[in-house]
């Protein structure tokens, strides 16, 4: 990425996932929440009749899939809304910000190393799924599942995009926050849009199709590189360090 | 305030310099910005701080503070509670923003554009360690290490935990280690860089004082190999026993110089003398000795005389008392600490905000 330092960048998302590995409970809640989520869709698809009417069998099928998209968005707030304002609290972010990394390195690094296990996680889960359906569930529920090409496509296309957005909100709410549970709190409400996307889908206001999906994608990924120089603008080294707003001279 | 403008203010009283007075050998050099630096600064000048002023809103951490700073000089930076020092330390860092005055960093002009190549120049250790508990001291140095971009830091972490005798901890989790062993680890992290000018807060904040004396050590060290050193603490006895010159902040800078000179500048000469038994009339035989100016008791017995020149008046003094059948214990010129210079300075400050 043009004027980012690779070595800090790398440095930054190493340290990251070296302290995610080191904390239990985010090992646990990273292990926990995709299975939860899980749950719905194995339930739909194996215990859906095979003979259920062609319609109904696709709409069953495709509001199961929009399960998986939930996993991007919850999974990493908890984590992003922690990563600036957890810094804060536990004394390492002024020894950081007298290093050289400029604000861009350190909120790339950080929001990458959130989006790798996020995504790595969300893809695994998803991949299993689809094995386990392919290799035992109904030939039938499993035809009509892997024909729902336009939610399989925005399932693939959107899983690092709602990550992306679920990052970028949570870390401009921790850039911000003067501590970590209210950011963690208030990094859920990133959730919040999204869901009532979700809504539309299963209701049907939205018809899942392969330009659907792209005109989303496109849409999300504008609005989180967007978002990306927000909390760029948003983090203030004197502000972090003093709590107090810097003056412009 | 008069700055020192030629490199010969920094010597010391007999003339030699200060230690070394240009960066080091292996300092980096790299991304020098050609931004004009202060008038009358040297390239022999670490740090040049002009005017410079903080204010947080209506409060004012420091206000209109001017002071230099010579390559491979320990310059200490003392303050009751409050004073401005951390936040001296955070704006040379470009951590936060002057709100008017001028400085140089390590030749490199203050200002938000030049933060990351100031940032790459020096190292600063906050009061707190702030390392990651949750990970081994390697692992802690080899962030760091790549946040100033080093590839190959192998040998500067291995180097850097010499420097700190942590060898044997490097395998160690942070959380795992004292508090004296973490200041440690914190020391080892801002050598990493190798860095022309080291600001340490309040390094030995909180220590027992093996652990304190550990990290004097450390600090002479680096003397030796040449750092220029920037010490903010209110363990005055450290900033004597460390420091070639001190500052003395109480949001406006009360004074700077060598302790030495600064014991000189606040009190005046003068002798003490300690007799066996109390004079008999201690008025009449101290006013008839010429170079004798003035005295007071503060016990039987012992007197303190204030002198113009104390190598003049003591022979004088001591023929007086022979002359007078006093039994003299000793005669010696007054001693007073760098504590008394900082009382009396912040004294001054608390009577003139009472009045």
């Amino acid at each position: 990425m043009i004027g980012l330092d690779a070595v800090r960048v790398r440095a930054v998302i190493r340290k990251e996932l070296q302290d995610y590995r080191r904390k239990r409970s985010i090992v646990v809640t990273m292990s926990i929440l995709p299975c939860i989520f899980l749950i719905n869709p194995v339930l739909t698809i194996f215990l859906t009749s095979a003979s259920t009417a062609s319609s109904a069998l696709d709409k069953t099928v495709s509001i199961s899939l929009i399960f998986f998209l939930v996993i991007p968005v919850i999974m990493p707030s908890t984590l992003a809304a922690y990563s600036v304002v957890g810094e804060r609290e536990q004394g390492t972010l002024e020894p950081l910000l007298t290093t050289p990394i400029r604000r861009q390195e350190l909120i790339f690094g950080k929001a990458a190393a959130v989006m790798i296990p996020t995504v790595a996680l969300s893809y695994a889960v998803f991949g299993i799924f689809l094995c386990a359906v392919w290799l035992f569930a109904n030939s039938v529920v499993a035809s009509a599942l892997f024909q729902q090409g336009p939610i399989l496509l925005a399932l693939l296309l959107f899983t690092p995009l709602l990550a992306g957005w679920s990052i970028v909100v949570g870390m401009a709410i921790s850039v911000r926050a003067s501590e970590i549970r209210v950011a963690q709190q208030l990094g859920i409400l990133a959730s919040v849009p999204l869901i009532g996307v979700f809504v539309l889908l299963a209701v049907g206001v939205i018809r899942p199709t392969f330009l659907v999906a792209i005109l989303f994608a496109a849409g999300l990924l504008v609005i989180d590189v967007r978002a990306l120089r927000v909390v760029d603008r948003m983090f203030d080294r004197e502000r972090l360090v003093t709590g107090a707003k810097a003056a412009r001279q | 305030m008069k700055l020192p403008n030629h490199p010969a203010d920094f010597e010391a009283g007999d003339g030699t310099p200060l230690k070394s007075n240009a960066p080091r050998s292996g300092a980096r050099t790299d991304a020098i910005d050609d931004s004009p630096v202060l008038a009358g600064t040297t390239d022999q000048t670490a740090l040049v701080v002009k005017e410079l002023t903080k204010r947080f809103g209506e409060r004012t951490a420091f206000s209109d503070v001017s002071f230099q700073v010579a390559y491979g000089e320990v310059f200490g930076f003392l303050g009751p509670n409050g004073a401005g020092k951390t936040t001296t330390v955070r704006t040379l860092g470009t951590l936060i923003a002057a709100t008017s005055g001028a400085a140089t960093v390590a030749g490199i002009p203050l200002n938000a554009e030049n933060g990351a190549d100031i940032r790459k120049r020096i190292s600063i250790m906050p009061e707190s360690p702030g390392l990651y508990w949750r990970l081994t001291v390697t692992e802690n140095l080899e962030y760091f290490a790549g946040l100033y971009g080093l590839r190959q830091a192998g040998p500067r972490i291995q180097d850097a935990l010499e420097a700190v005798n942590l060898v044997d901890r490097a395998d160690d989790l942070c959380g795992a280690l004292s508090k004296g062993l973490r200041q440690r680890v914190a020391l080892a992290r801002t050598l990493l860089s190798e860095p022309t000018i080291l600001f340490l807060d309040e390094p030995t904040s909180g220590l027992d004082p093996v652990a304190a004396l550990e990290v004097h050590h450390l600090i002479d060290e680096l003397r030796r190999r040449g750092v220029t050193i920037f010490l903010t603490t209110h363990r005055l006895e450290e900033a004597e026993k460390l420091c070639d010159r001190v500052a003395i902040l109480n949001t406006t800078l009360r004074t700077v110089g060598r302790p030495q000179d600064l014991r000189a500048q606040l009190f005046a000469s003068a002798l003490v003398v300690k007799t066996l038994a109390p004079l008999h009339d201690p008025d009449q035989l101290f006013s008839s000795i010429p170079a004798v100016q003035g005295w007071h008791s503060d016990a039987p017995g012992s007197y303190e005389l204030s002198v113009s020149d104390p190598r003049v008046a003591a022979p004088e003094v001591t023929r007086g008392l022979v002359s007078a059948g006093a039994d003299v214990l000793s005669i010696g010129e007054a001693q007073h600490s760098l504590e008394e210079v900082y009382l009396e300075l912040i004294d001054e400050d608390v009577e003139a905000s009472r009045r």
